[in-house]
């Protein structure tokens, strides 16, 4: 079993800074996503980890080693590569055996693990085929396949699903969900898809721009979102995110935004002429009579799916909302509706997008 | 161009493809005589060559110069031992007959008639024409293969050959290695060396390196011809510029598969690189089989003459032995043809797949 753990890893190419100052422990056997939008340094990160790349400063240590010298070899890792990287000489054999061959194994023990890894991947028929004669997913078995039978310290994988269609990347997902059940291990997974992330993660590490925003599990993601980046990265569809004013209330303060005006529970740090965002998810928006209404809006559009309903509302002065609805929701478009936020699951950010409070309660 | 259209067609209908739905267009004509032009340039004196080399040195410098090669036919006639020639003669009454020519004094020969041999005749020569037939004058291949030691100049030009390709290939292969994949300090800096020696014509250093090879004590072996020309510029660049396109991903991935550089080298980079080795390998095959300055400078002895080398012999200071050179021209030509026929096709989509022209 295997921990790693970064001490303020910096990264840059030349003169521009990549990676600027990342603290991460990644726990014995957990399965680790990073995840952050494209260009946010999630691959530049998990390669460094496999020594693929060196580092500007700080250190990568393996099981309490540090190993910022040991050569991607080394540091017996194994890795998932984006495009599957199968050498297209070989067979899909040849291309499992490859890294045991390289670690001299003898040539029996070598077909043991190969065969053992093909029935779990359920790839033993294509074992001759070269990775041209393969689907994509079926690629995709064979990258994961020649990752399991050198039975690493721990896996890498650099979004490896995103070349799959959607059909097949579900079903890949939960796949890789029981194989981490299966055979444990410590695994880091790279994606920029936040669903794949809340599905598969122990933990989910969101990257910004070369720093961490937020670590923890995808419900304290969800639930409690350290900034607005988080509270708007995690969830699909996104939480609705508003600026406001605040202003002295009847019940405390009062959250301006547009025309709408919101009653909110006094709060620490929330003074009267602040610049404020808060966010509320679109299923902890209620529909409701116009008089014991937050705001009014018109419905712009409606999305019913039969078992759930999306609505995308225009209000004066907002930027336009999502709601959530479970069940068939009987409206129109251009209808108007009274639209009431949940004050327990609102969540409030300061003019840095910092939060103050995960549910406005008193 | 042709060219751009073969691949997809049958080669008949390749050859009679028009422009026109029925009757031929005037583009059609032009192109057929202009590719019928280029053919002639190009293969006509490729076929002189191959017709010259079959005739015999009188054959050769005759004039006006036949196509064919002609021989003179003979005849065995009754009283004779040894066959006579066969000549068209125009007799004083103006008729002609067929007679065979016993013996020549001065101007007046001596013949006879090989259907009656009672008969002889006194004909002055200008009187009789040689009746001629269509004859290979195969001595010309057989004296040189024979009598010269060709076979050990064409063994020598094999092992040249051979040895010096898989030195190439090996040697510039790892090269390209370092400066495409291998990654370290200055392998830019190299880079531009490695081009900038082209710029250097092998005369500017011809005496630099007859010396080394000199003190190695090299001369007169083939070694002294394999070695000197291993690393060229022209392979070390061609074969990386084709290795910066394997993807960065499969050496990553070997390098995560615990593969040393040279595991990297010799079973991922080298068999993916398989189109533009084959490439280097038909040029350096070329280039070898034909090269002749430096063999003559370091082969003095004529057990390790090399085929080109050998040929030049044949170059005396007074006389030169066109039927000998002809006929061993076209046995040096026959390699370089093979590789062709046979790995056009490499040629052609490697140039492509690897940038050089
Ligand atoms: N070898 C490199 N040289 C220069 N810049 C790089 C290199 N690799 C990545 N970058 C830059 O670093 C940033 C992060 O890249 P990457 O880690 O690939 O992002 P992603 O989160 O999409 O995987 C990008 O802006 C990219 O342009
Ligand atoms: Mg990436």
């Amino acid at each position: 079993m295997t921990e790693i753990r970064l001490r303020d890893v910096r990264k840059s190419f030349g003169s521009t800074d990549v990676i600027h100052g990342i603290d991460l422990a990644v726990a014995s056997g957990e399965f680790c996503v990073f995840v952050g939008p494209s260009g946010c340094g999630k691959s530049t990160l998990l390669r460094i980890i496999a020594g693929l790349e060196d580092v500007t400063a700080g250190a990568v240590e393996i099981d309490g080693e540090v190993v910022n010298g040991t050569p991607a070899a080394d540091r017996g890792l194994a890795m998932v590569f984006q495009s599957y990287a199968l050498y297209p000489h070989m067979s899909v054999y040849d291309n499992m055996a490859f890294g045991l061959e390289n670690a001299k194994l003898p040539r029996t023990e070598i077909d043991v693990r190969v065969r053992h890894a093909a029935e779990l991947l359920q790839i033993t028929d294509y074992l001759r085929r070269k990775p041209k004669a393969l689907s994509g997913g079926q690629r995709q078995r064979v990258a994961i396949g020649r990752a399991i039978v050198r039975d690493p310290k721990a896996f890498l994988f650099d979004e490896p699903l995103s070349n799959l269609d959607a059909e097949l990347r579900v079903a890949m997902r939960r796949e890789l969900s029981a194989l981490h059940a299966k055979i444990g291990g410590t695994m880091i997974y790279v994606t920029h898809d936040q669903t794949e992330a809340m599905t598969l993660a122990d933990k989910i590490v969101v990257l910004r721009d070369g720093t961490v925003a937020q670590t923890g599990t995808p419900l304290e993601l969800y639930n409690s979102p350290d900034n607005a980046f988080v509270a708007g990265f995690i969830g699909s569809p996104r939480m609705n995110l508003i600026e406001a004013v605040a202003e002295p209330g009847a019940r405390g303060t009062a959250l301006r935004a547009g025309a709408a005006r919101i009653e909110v529970p006094p709060l620490a740090g929330l003074a009267p002429g602040g610049q404020v965002t808060f966010g509320i998810r679109p299923e902890h928006i209620a529909m409701g009579a116009a008089d014991e209404s937050d705001l009014t809006a018109t419905v712009a559009f409606a999305e019913q799916l039969g078992g759930e309903t999306y609505l995308y509302v225009d209000a004066e002065g907002l930027p336009q909302l999502t709601l959530h609805q479970p069940g068939q929701v009987p409206v129109r478009q251009g209808e108007r509706i009274g639209l009431r936020f949940d004050r327990a699951e609102m969540h409030l950010f300061d003019a840095d997008g910092r939060v103050l409070a995960n549910g406005l309660v008193p | 161009m042709a060219e751009a259209a073969g691949p997809s067609m049958a080669p008949g209908r390749l050859m009679t493809e028009t422009r026109g739905r029925v009757r031929l267009h005037w583009t059609d004509v032009f192109s057929y005589a202009y590719l019928a032009f280029g053919v002639l340039l190009m293969f006509g004196p490729v076929v002189w060559l191959v017709m010259s080399s079959f005739k015999t040195p009188a054959g050769l410098v005759e004039f006006p110069p036949t196509f064919l090669p002609l021989g003179q036919i003979e005849v065995t006639v009754e009283g004779h031992d040894d066959p006579l020639l066969l000549f068209d003669v125009t007799m004083e009454d103006g008729t002609t007959r067929e007679l065979a020519q016993i013996r020549r004094i001065g101007i007046v020969s001596q013949m006879i008639d090989p259907a009656d041999p009672t008969q002889t005749f006194r004909v002055p020569i200008e009187n009789r024409e040689a009746i001629r037939e269509f004859r290979l004058a195969l001595e010309n291949y057989i004296d040189p293969l024979e009598r010269f030691d060709f076979l050990r100049y064409l063994w020598n030009s094999v092992v040249v050959t051979t040895v010096a390709t898989i030195v190439t290939l090996l040697i510039n292969s790892m090269a390209a290695y370092g400066l495409a994949i291998y990654e370290f300090r200055g392998r830019g800096t190299i880079m531009i060396f490695v081009i900038g020696t082209l710029m250097i014509p092998i005369t500017v250093i011809l005496v630099p390196v007859y010396l080394v090879v000199t003190q190695l004590g090299m001369v007169n072996t083939l070694w002294a011809v394999i070695l000197p020309g291993a690393a060229t510029p022209t392979g070390v660049f061609l074969l990386r510029q084709y290795m910066l396109t394997i993807p960065r991903d499969l050496i990553e991935a070997a390098r995560m598969d615990k593969a040393s550089e040279w595991t990297i080298y010799w079973r991922v980079v080298l068999p993916l690189a398989m189109p533009a080795i084959a490439v280097l390998a038909i040029f350096s095959i070329m280039w070898r089989w034909n090269e002749f300055l430096w063999p003559l400078i370091v082969l003095n002895r004529s057990e390790v003459y090399t085929l080109q080398v050998g040929l030049n012999a044949f170059q005396g200071e007074l006389d030169v032995q066109w039927h000998y050179i002809l006929a061993m021209t076209v046995v040096t030509l026959i390699p370089v043809v093979v590789v062709f026929a046979f790995l056009q096709k490499f040629i052609t989509t490697g140039i492509a797949s690897s940038g050089m022209k």
